[in-house]
């Protein structure tokens, strides 16, 4: 966990204030709607459907004990007893009073939370592996680079006002976990063969409406000029981005007209100017911020492995089943990852109550340095078990329903809020995962389909990522009724992939039926269990697929939504 | 000829009168005075400008490259950014750039679209002239300079910055 020191610390309780007293205007009539509008999406607070939204900052994804137990907290006395995991590892409350929210704000900061910039035209939530500090792949954590970056994007006061969100992700491992292609900005940390620290970046990225991979814009950028080189980017895209239409404002509209070429070498002039002046970093500013990140004392492998975990794996096989899909190895010899689901059956993806953010908490402090993480994929994380505590988890995980043993599988499906909650979507998205899942809830059956990546979202802004979906769902409004839109092959990992279209949209009533053909097609044509969906559709490419879906008729003519 | 428009102007910090009046392009120069003239009038009657006695700042839109015109207007007392509407930041890039790549001294007027809670970006970004919106509250105005007294990020003001305060207290 980062600590905040004092600094930190200040400017979270003045934006506490500062919140306060633009609700107190709004309130007073001295502000308008829509300048409450732009003030208050920049503390993560949205007017939904029926209610506020407000969505709250998990850096990196990392929570501790104590701001599980705040969220418990918040859950309880300010919602209705839920909270949500977010695609981008926030956490959202569906429910707040906007009269409140300062009050939830001032409740936050005292655990060193905020909403700051979770919403709005400006720098988001900076993002991670979830695995950062504990996978095996990984060159080294990634995580003081991210906090570091937060730091600097905090009210940064150039690029406030963008002309779109802008969102930046840090990857250091040989799997990228993060989807950094598909961010505005995408970090990769390396060394250089002379083996010297420093990034790779990847700029244009993105999903919604006009998916894009991003572009690599420079192959090695020294450790220390991290700072002057996003200064460069932001300001040419704060400069030259279009304003003019919402839906081409992305800094990825700005590369692509410009062609990568031309972009990077607007960058490189930029920070020619920038890169020898107050922003490079000294060696000390990146240490002293490793240095507030908590350090963990594991263990001896000996100790924390003692043999009972492969007697448990043996004797019990519901643990055995859980085990083979929940957990991930750690670095550190003796102790696990281990996932908790939020993909229950009759749970809305990513959601969470009250009482398992204070039973993870508990979790936390007694087996995993009190510490849990969000993933993109809408699940959590206790990163550092011991093994010989992995079974009492697990037995805690069960009485809880976050112990369903579907991580990376079919019905580990992440979507967006969709209709029943936000007022952009066109369909819903909840009701068509319950419905996926109760299709396919044997889990024998999940384990035989495997490694499957489902994403659905209830609009073109893409919030479930479906387009780097293995199977995607895009629900689109077709004549006041909900229809779906399927894409097959994507991928945000390191071969990231977009999506291709398998043709007409499908209903409501179909859609979870389409998705089983699609199933059905995958497990007569793979060539051994060990082929997943992905590598099988890049092998047998659409064709199949196609006909299945749609049998030998004539593709109609789209009427839907234009790109 | 009209006195400058009775807009309140918040200057480094304090309310003032406001002195300047921004003309348009087709209007006559006054005897005397200040007057913020666009950028193309400025190019257009450089000469006739320099020679009326006058104070001339100049307008730019926000589109202008300043690299392009940081020369040209360094010896001008004002340069006014424009704010078209609060979602539209091009003009806290100029500002900068203008401040701290061109070490532009004379004062940055912000013009347009002004309220309250952009004041203490702006501040930041090197404006340090505000003509207000005529709905806004002056004094409560003043209070948004005090939002923060600390920043994360260097820019163009004096704030020392939470990276600066780290190291020397490291020293």
């Amino acid at each position: 966990m980062y600590r905040y020191d004092e600094l930190d610390q200040r400017l979270v309780d003045e934006r506490v204030v500062q919140f306060r007293d633009q609700t107190r205007r709004f309130l007073a009539g001295k502000l308008s709607d829509e300048e409450f509008r732009s003030l208050r999406l920049r503390n993560g607070l949205y007017i939904q459907r029926f209610a506020p939204m407000l969505r709250i900052a998990v850096p990196y994804g990392l929570l501790s004990s104590k701001q599980l137990r705040m969220l418990g907290h918040i859950a309880r006395t300010y919602d209705k007893g839920y909270g949500h995991v977010s695609t981008r590892q926030n956490i959202q409350f569906n429910w707040p009073k906007l009269e409140q929210v300062p009050d939830i704000l001032a409740a936050l900061a005292t655990v060193q939370m905020h909403a700051i910039q979770t919403s709005g035209n400006c720098i988001r939530n900076i993002t991670a592996d979830h695995l950062a500090g504990v996978a095996a792949d990984e060159l080294l954590d990634p995580r003081p680079y991210c906090e570091i970056t937060r730091q600097w994007a905090t009210f940064h006061p150039e690029f406030n006002w963008l002309p779109r969100k802008f969102k930046i992700a840090f990857s250091s491992s040989t799997l990228d976990r993060a989807a950094t292609k598909v961010h505005d900005i995408g970090v990769h940390l390396l060394r250089n063969a002379a083996g010297e620290l420093g990034y790779t970046i990847y700029v244009g990225g993105g999903l919604g409406r006009m998916p894009m991979i991003a572009h690599k814009i420079r192959e090695f950028l020294p450790e220390l000029d991290l700072f002057s080189y996003l200064e460069a980017i932001l300001r040419v895209y704060n400069r030259h981005g279009r304003r003019d239409n919402i839906h081409r404002a992305r800094i990825k509209v700005l590369v692509k007209s410009l062609g990568p070429a031309k972009f990077t070498e607007q960058v490189e002039a930029e920070w020619a100017e920038l890169k020898d002046s107050y922003l490079k970093l000294q060696p000390g500013d990146i240490e002293r911020i490793r240095a507030r990140f908590d350090q963990h004392s594991y263990l001896a492998p000996a100790a924390a492995d003692d043999g009972s975990y492969d007697a448990r794996l043996a004797a019990d096989s519901r643990f055995a089943a859980w085990a083979k899909r929940n957990l991930r190895a750690h670095r550190q010899q003796g102790y696990m990852a281990v996932f908790v689901s939020l993909k229950a059956s009759g749970v809305a993806p990513g959601d969470i109550t009250d009482a398992q953010f204070d039973a993870l908490a508990d979790l936390a402090d007694r087996y995993s340095f009190g510490e849990v993480r969000n993933t993109h994929d809408q699940n959590m994380v206790l990163a550092e078990v011991a093994k010989k505590d992995v079974y009492a988890v697990w037995q805690r995980l069960s009485e809880l329903n976050l112990a369903t043993p579907n991580i990376g599988l079919l019905t580990d499906l992440i979507c967006c809020p969709g209709l029943d909650f936000c007022s952009l979507a066109n369909a819903g998205s909840i009701g068509v995962s319950q419905d996926i899942f109760d299709l396919f809830e044997d889990l024998d059956y999940q384990h035989d389909i495997g490694e499957l990546k489902i994403k659905m979202s209830g609009c073109m802004n893409g919030c479930g990522h479906h387009s780097v979906g293995h199977i995607g769902i895009l629900g689109v409004d077709k004549h006041g009724e909900e229809w779906y839109q399927v894409t097959l092959g994507g991928s945000a990992e390191n071969d990231a992939t977009l999506g291709d279209r398998t043709g007409p949209s499908i209903s409501r009533a179909d859609i979870a039926g389409a998705v089983e053909k699609l199933i059905q097609v995958y497990l007569e044509q793979r060539e051994s269990p060990e082929e997943t969906f992905l590598d099988a559709y890049r092998r047998i490419g659409m064709a199949p697929f196609k006909q299945k879906l749609y049998g030998g008729a004539e593709v109609v003519a789209e009427d839907e939504v234009a790109a | 000829m009209s006195a400058p428009a009775p807009v309140t102007v918040i200057l480094d910090g304090r309310i003032v009168e406001n002195e300047w009046l921004s003309l348009a392009d087709d209007a006559a120069l006054p005897a005397s005075g200040k007057v913020i003239v666009s950028l193309k009038r400025f190019r257009a009657e450089r000469a006739a400008l320099d020679g009326s006695g006058l104070a001339i700042g100049v307008r730019i839109s926000n589109t202008e490259d300043v690299a392009t015109l940081a020369q040209e207007l360094s010896g001008q007392p004002l340069i006014a950014v424009e704010i078209p509407k609060m979602a539209d930041g091009r003009a806290y890039s100029q500002a900068r750039v203008l401040r701290e790549r061109y070490a532009y001294r004379g004062e940055i007027r912000a013009q347009g679209d002004v309220m309250h809670d952009l004041l203490f970006n702006m501040a930041r970004c090197g404006i340090n002239a505000f003509e207000l919106r005529a709905d806004q509250d002056a004094q409560d105005c003043l209070h948004a300079f005090a939002d923060f007294d600390l920043a994360y990020q260097q820019a163009a003001d004096g704030i020392e910055t939470v990276l600066q305060q780290r190291r020397r207290l490291a020293a």
